[in-house]
Order: C-alpha cells, then sequence, then structure tokens
C-alpha cells in the first residue's frame, strides 16, 4: 500500500516495511517487532545471520523467508564466527560492508545463542574487530525449546526447568550482564534497546551501520508466552523494564557511556509494577522482590556512576 | 604457456598450504592444532609477504573456523581451512552444515590418534569418524598427492557443490620433507577458474534464505539431492583426475589407484601413507615369488564400489590394512569393502589387519608377514581370525 505523502512526513520511523505478515512468531511476540525495526533500519542491502532459535521458526519454514532480505540460517552457537566469515567474504569480494552505501551484515541471535553457548564465538567476532552488528534480542529464556532458563533469566524467574514449586524456586542467579562482557572488548559501538522505544532503536542501529568495526545492540523482547503475561502487555512490559530501571536503556561508544532513558531525571519505578503483570514471578514473595529490587538499585547506580564518569 | 614443474622441497603441510595460495582461496578460518599447524602459518606468512591476497580469520575454536568458512562461503568466496583430531571432532557439527547447505569448503585434516591417551601421531580414526557429514575425503599418500589433492578438491567440490577434505598423515607426511612439484600460477588458473557459486548472499534482487527449517514434506529430498550429488561426484572426479593427468602428468582418474594387480593372486588395501610402504613392499615381495598387489584407496567418499568389484573379482584375497578402528565392530574401510562388495558376485577372501594406531611404524617387514599370513590363509581357503590386531604385544 502507498502511504500517503502527507502521513509519511509524520512517521518518525521509516515507512518501508521489508519484514512479511504472515509469519509465525506468536502473538505480541517482541523478537518479531524487533526484526521488523531492524529491517526497516536496514532494507534490502542486509545478510542476516540466525542461530538456533525462536527467530528461526519466525523466518519461516523452507521455502519461505519472511524477511525481505538474505538470511543465512547457521548453528546456536556461530553467530559471531558467520558473521566474521560473510564479513571477510565480503571484502575478499571488494565489497563494500557498513556505512551509508554498504552492505549490513547483522547477527540475530537470542539470549541463550548470546550469553551461553554462543558467547566463545560472540567474544572472538568482538575481538577480531569485524565490521558486522551483532544483534541479541533478549527474553530471558531458552523459548525455541520451551521455555528454559539461560544465564539472562532474572533472579526468582519461572521456567521450565527453574520451575517454582511449593517449597522453592530455582532461579537462585541473577541475570547476567552480557553487555558489560561485550563492554570489556572495548569495541567501538555497544548499546541497550527495547522493543517499546523503537525510534531510539532505529537511532542506535543507523549508529551501528555508521560505525565501522563490530557493534553489538541488547534488545530487550518480551515474550508471552514465556514470561506467562497477556499478549497485549508486550509493549508495556518493555516500557516498565525500562521505566523501573531494570532494563536501562544506555550507549557505549568508544570508552564513553551514556544512559537514554526516556527520563534520566525521575526516579525509576519499583521492580514490582514490572513483575506483577507476568506468571512467571507469581510466586514470589516480598523478601525475593526485594533482593531483586536490590538488584536493580545496584546496577542502576553502578551505570549511572558510569555514566557520570565516562560521559 | 608449456606446463615446466616448479620443485620444491617441501613438507606435507607446506604443499598443502602452496596449493591453497595456488588455488586462491579468498578466506581462510583456522584454528592452531598441532601437527596441522604450520599449514596456516604457511598461509599467514603468504598473506605477510605479500604472496597471496586472502582474509585470514584467526578465529577462537575449530567450530567456529568451519563456521566462519561457512558464512564465507555462503557469501560466495572460496574459503579452506585445516584441521586435526581434536579439532576436526570439534568441527563435526558444522561439517553436516556445510555439506547440508551446500558449500564446497575444502580442508586439510591432518589425520591424528584421537585423546585419551594424548597422542600426535598418525591415525586415521578421526576423519573416518566424520564419513557421515557429506564430505568428500580425499587421503593422500605423500607430499605431491596432498598439494594436487588440495587443487583437486576444490574443483571437484566447487562442480558438484559439496565439501571436500584432503586427509594427510600426521608427521610422516605433515613434517616430513620431499619433493613436490608445483603447478605453475597460470596454470592453476586455467585448471582451475574462479568459484562460481551456487547462490550468492551478495546478490539482493531477489531475496532468500538458506538452511532454513526443512518439514517432513522437504527434508527427506534434501538428503536425497545431496546423496546424489555424491553419486555425481564420483563422475567428476574420474573426469577432473584424469584432466589432472593430461595437463600435469599425474593421472588420477582411478579412486583406487592398483598397483602391480593385474596378475596379483591377493591384493594389500588400504589409504593414505601407509600405501607408499605397501607399494615398495609389494616391489620386494614380487621378487620373493610373491604374486601381490596393491590397492590405494585415494577417494573414500565417495566411496568407489564399482572399481573395488572389478578388483576384487580378481583376486583370491584382500588384506585390508586399517589405521583406524570402529569400537565394537571393525577396521572401517574393511567394514565398508566388505559391505561394499556383498551384493556383488566378487567373494575373495578379506581380512582385516589393524595397523599402525598412534603413530606405530610400520615397515615393509610387517607387509611381508601379512603376506605371510594371508598366502596361508588363501591356501587353506579360510580365515583365522576376521581381525588381527597386528602389533599387538602378546
Ligand atoms: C548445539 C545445540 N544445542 C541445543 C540446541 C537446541 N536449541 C535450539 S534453540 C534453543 C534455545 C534458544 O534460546 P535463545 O537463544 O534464548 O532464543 P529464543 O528461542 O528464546 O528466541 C536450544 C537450546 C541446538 N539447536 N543446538
Ligand atoms: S515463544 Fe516468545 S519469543 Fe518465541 S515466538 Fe513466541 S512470543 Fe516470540
Amino acid at each position: 500500500m502507498e502511504i500517503p505523502e502527507n502521513v509519511k512526513k509524520r512517521l518518525s520511523l521509516p515507512a518501508e516495511e521489508h519484514f512479511y505478515a504472515g509469519h509465525t512468531a506468536c502473538q505480541g511476540c517482541g523478537a518479531a517487532l524487533g526484526l521488523r525495526y531492524v529491517l526497516k533500519a536496514y532494507g534490502r542491502k542486509t545478510i542476516f545471520t540466525i542461530p538456533a532459535c525462536c527467530s528461526t521458526i519466525i523466518a519461516g519454514a523452507w521455502p519461505y523467508n519472511t524477511l525481505d532480505a538474505n538470511l543465512f540460517h547457521t548453528a546456536f552457537e556461530t553467530t559471531g564466527a558467520v558473521l566474521g566469515g560473510i564479513e571477510a567474504a565480503l571484502k575478499a569480494r571488494g565489497i563494500k560492508v557498513k556505512g551509508e552505501d554498504g552492505v549490513m551484515v547483522v547477527g540475530w541471535a537470542g539470549d541463550g545463542g548470546t550469553a551461553d553457548i554462543g558467547l566463545q564465538a560472540l567474544s572472538g567476532f568482538l575481538e577480531r574487530g569485524h565490521d558486522a552488528l551483532y544483534i541479541m534480542y533478549d527474553n530471558e529464556a531458552y523459548m525455541n525449546t520451551g521455555i528454559q532458563r539461560s544465564s539472562s533469566t532474572p533472579f526468582g524467574a519461572w521456567t521450565t526447568n527453574t520451575p517454582g514449586g511449593k517449597k522453592h524456586f530455582l532461579e537462585k542467579r541473577h541475570k547476567k550482564k552480557v553487555i558489560d562482557i561485550v563492554i570489556a572488548h572495548e569495541i567501538p559501538y555497544a548499546a541497550t534497546a527495547s522493543v517499546a522505544y523503537p525510534e531510539d532503536f532505529i537511532r542506535k542501529l543507523k549508529k551501528a551501520q555508521k560505525t565501522p568495526g563490530p557493534s553489538f545492540i541488547q534488545l530487550f523482547a518480551p515474550c508471552p508466552t514465556g514470561w506467562r503475561s497477556p499478549t497485549d502487555k508486550s509493549i508495556e512490559l518493555a516500557r516498565l523494564a525500562v521505566q523501573t530501571a531494570y532494563f536501562p536503556l544506555f550507549e557505549y561508544e568508544n570508552g564513553k557511556y551514556k544512559i537514554n532513558m526516556p527520563s534520566t531525571k525521575k526516579e525509576p519505578k519499583p521492580i514490582e509494577e514490572f513483575l506483577k503483570l507476568q506468571g512467571r514471578f507469581k510466586y514470589m514473595t516480598k523478601e525475593d522482590i526485594e533482593v531483586l529490587q536490590q538488584w536493580v538499585n545496584r546496577e542502576w547506580e553502578k551505570l549511572k556512576k558510569l555514566a557520570e564518569v565516562f560521559g | 604457456m608449456e606446463y615446466k614443474p616448479i620443485r620444491k622441497v617441501v613438507s606435507g603441510n607446506y604443499a598443502a598450504a602452496y596449493a591453497a595460495k595456488h588455488a586462491r582461496v579468498q578466506v581462510v578460518a583456522a584454528y592452531p592444532i598441532t601437527p596441522q599447524t604450520s599449514i596456516i602459518e604457511k598461509i599467514a606468512e603468504f598473506i605477510a609477504n605479500g604472496e597471496a591476497d586472502i582474509q585470514y580469520v584467526p578465529v577462537e575454536s575449530e567450530h567456529s573456523a568451519m563456521a566462519a568458512c561457512i558464512g564465507a562461503s555462503a557469501a560466495g568466496a572460496r574459503a579452506f581451512t585445516a584441521t586435526s583430531a581434536q579439532g576436526l571432532a570439534l568441527m563435526h557439527e558444522m561439517l553436516h552444515w556445510a555439506s547440508g547447505a551446500r558449500l564446497p569448503v575444502v580442508m586439510v585434516d591432518v589425520n591424528r590418534a584421537m585423546a585419551p591417551p594424548w597422542s600426535v601421531w598418525d591415525d586415521q580414526t578421526d576423519s573416518l569418524a566424520q564419513r557421515d557429514t557429506g564430505w568428500l575425503q580425499f587421503y593422500a599418500e605423500n607430499n605431491q598427492e596432498v598439494y594436487d589433492g588440495v587443487l583437486m578438491a576444490f574443483k571437484v567440490a566447487e562442480t558438484v557443490n559439496v565439501p571436500a577434505m584432503v586427509i594427510e598423515s600426521a608427521f610422516i607426511l605433515s613434517h616430513t620433507y620431499d619433493v613436490v612439484e608445483m603447478i605453475p600460477q597460470e596454470l592453476v588458473d586455467e585448471f582451475l577458474p574462479p568459484r562460481e557459486p551456487l547462490y550468492d548472499l551478495a546478490n539482493f534482487e531477489k531475496p532468500f534464505s538458506v538452511g532454513a527449517l526443512g518439514t517432513p514434506a522437504d527434508y527427506y529430498e534434501f538428503r536425497y539431492k545431496l546423496a546424489k550429488a555424491h553419486e555425481e561426484a564420483k563422475k567428476v572426479i574420474k573426469e577432473v583426475g584424469k584432466e589432472f593427468g593430461e595437463r600435469f602428468g599425474r593421472d588420477y582418474s582411478q579412486m583406487i589407484e592398483t598397483y602391480r594387480t593385474d596378475d596379483a593372486d591377493f591384493v594389500f588395501m588400504g589409504m593414505g601413507s601407509l600405501m607408499g610402504t605397501v607399494k615398495q613392499a609389494v616391489d620386494v615381495l614380487r621378487e620373493e615369488g610373491y604374486k601381490v598387489g596393491a590397492a590405494k584407496v585415494r577417494w573414500f567418499r565417495p566411496f568407489p564400489k564399482e572399481e573395488l568389484y572389478e578388483l576384487a573379482k580378481n583376486v583370491d584375497g584382500i588384506a585390508v590394512l586399517d589405521r583406524n578402528f570402529s569400537f565394537g565392530q571393525e577396521g572401517i574401510l574393511f567394514n565398508e569393502a566388505k559391505g561394499a562388495l556383498y551384493n556383488t558376485g566378487a567373494k575373495p577372501l578379506m581380512k582385516n589387519y589393524i595397523v599402525g594406531l598412534g603413530g606405530r611404524d610400520f615397515t615393509v617387514n610387517d607387509v611381508r608377514k601379512i603376506a605371510e599370513n594371508m598366502k596361508a590363509i588363501i591356501e587353506k581357503g579360510e580365515l583365522d581370525v576376521e581381525v588381527d590386531w597386528y602389533h599387538l604385544k602378546r
């Protein structure tokens, strides 16, 4: 459908769609939205690689491809390595990568494929300095295999292999700070983003496109199926994650930190507001919630300090 | 241009590196492991000296080495890597990915025994354990065959869109120097023109995806097509081997190289560097009155069933020498060869000798002892044992 010029002018996101309707994500899937925004930012001149994860299914079974871009499906733990291979091949063939007119080489992997099994390849990718972008969409568990924990699963969250029972809940570890591990590689550009703030996300995608070298974006992408949340609450949840400072938005650029919260002035909302919309936290006691709140507070203070000192 | 070989004294590993360079590989991704390392070091040296224009990706593991080669090959480049033993085992998952996605990556595997106990010496179990990954497998007898094998592997792999492994033995070839006749670059270029990929991720005209979920409605056909590609590879291997012979004087049109088998009563069959010793032993044994020959299986995948039958129908016995073992069964080549002949009329006596595991020395004298044993069992018309752990300290 042609979008009228006057409407186009008012759009804050690119009007073009390169993500086809009829994909097979669940209703309210944050990952599917994320893919749509990436394609809006980069369009067709993109080579994606996607490892085993929900997005394998979202992108379509053979012979379908819901992305209007080239896609190489790869093995679970190889996103970083395949990105490196594709980039090397393009360079060997004299094809321009990154920049306004170059090819965008994009890895799109879940938190499991990034924080756990793919961490080694991710580290190799970052450290070698390939001109490509790695996006970790974070739905905080292995959704594709039926909602098992990943190291990005937060304290207290129910998953099928860390269930909450009558006596105990099994997820006692806090969410792994993958972005901190990434930043430790001193790459030129790393950022967090959320599907609730698409303009911010697209701005970050554009920045990744312009910045030579490896870039990394950790995208917060709610999963109603795995989070036991209503399908129409995904955006609200993604927003609350930011507003509670549970998942703060920030950028790391050549050694500098910058917080991009909608309002850095306001006090973050209590974490409970984020938790109460989801079934996965429902058996948590007040004390459990306090443990999580303390973690959020501590991490948020840390980030603010970083932004203050290295801003 | 007339072919005048360039003679260089090189190790098997350097032969591999020169071949990769002459094949004009565009991307090399690799991870060090003894005794493969000097292949990659040599290639890095070529790059550093400006002798080769290669994108070199020094990855953090073999798994990633193969993944990066796969990414590179999918994006249209000619990709190469090399590894050995534990490294190859770590790549296993990705070997399926390369063949399934129909990417003609070429890899040199330096045959090395699997741990524990740690061993860096020759043994074929590492590569043979990759039998069912859909890769073509070429076993080199000497450094010359390493060099020639890499060049031919690229041509065959890129014709049928199936990845290929060139296999050389640890230290016996990898680190042993020998004269290798190399081919001037222009002539290699004529033999092996730039790759024309089956698909190209850098073509944005009509977006497509590779490696997606294959439902039960389609998966089966993907496998059939790969099986067909291996059948097609047999034809291509012979053609390419013949062309190689016509251009450069070394004929590789046989997938099983036969040596003095025409009037042989029985033959020794095996793969790789072992067969150099065997051929030498055949000459000695012929002097001593044995009517014996050697059959060197060059290409283990695809398996040269037809050539094996042609050989087997004319001999009374085959001594299969396996520098490998499939636990709970027998030597892998023995197993394959027996299986291949079952439905044919050819029924020579076949005995399996497990030799040289973990680099145990294997000499002309060993071949003589095997010949004596083979002669005895053929005369008797029955086997003593089917699988003989030949070197066992009894
Ligand atoms: C080597 C290997 N181990 C396990 C699997 C099974 N597997 C497929 S997807 C997946 C979980 C993916 O989780 P994540 O990366 O978080 O993405 P999500 O499914 O949540 O989108 C697992 C365990 C696999 N494909 N490969
Ligand atoms: S399970 Fe979750 S991440 Fe996967 S498709 Fe459904 S909503 Fe999206």
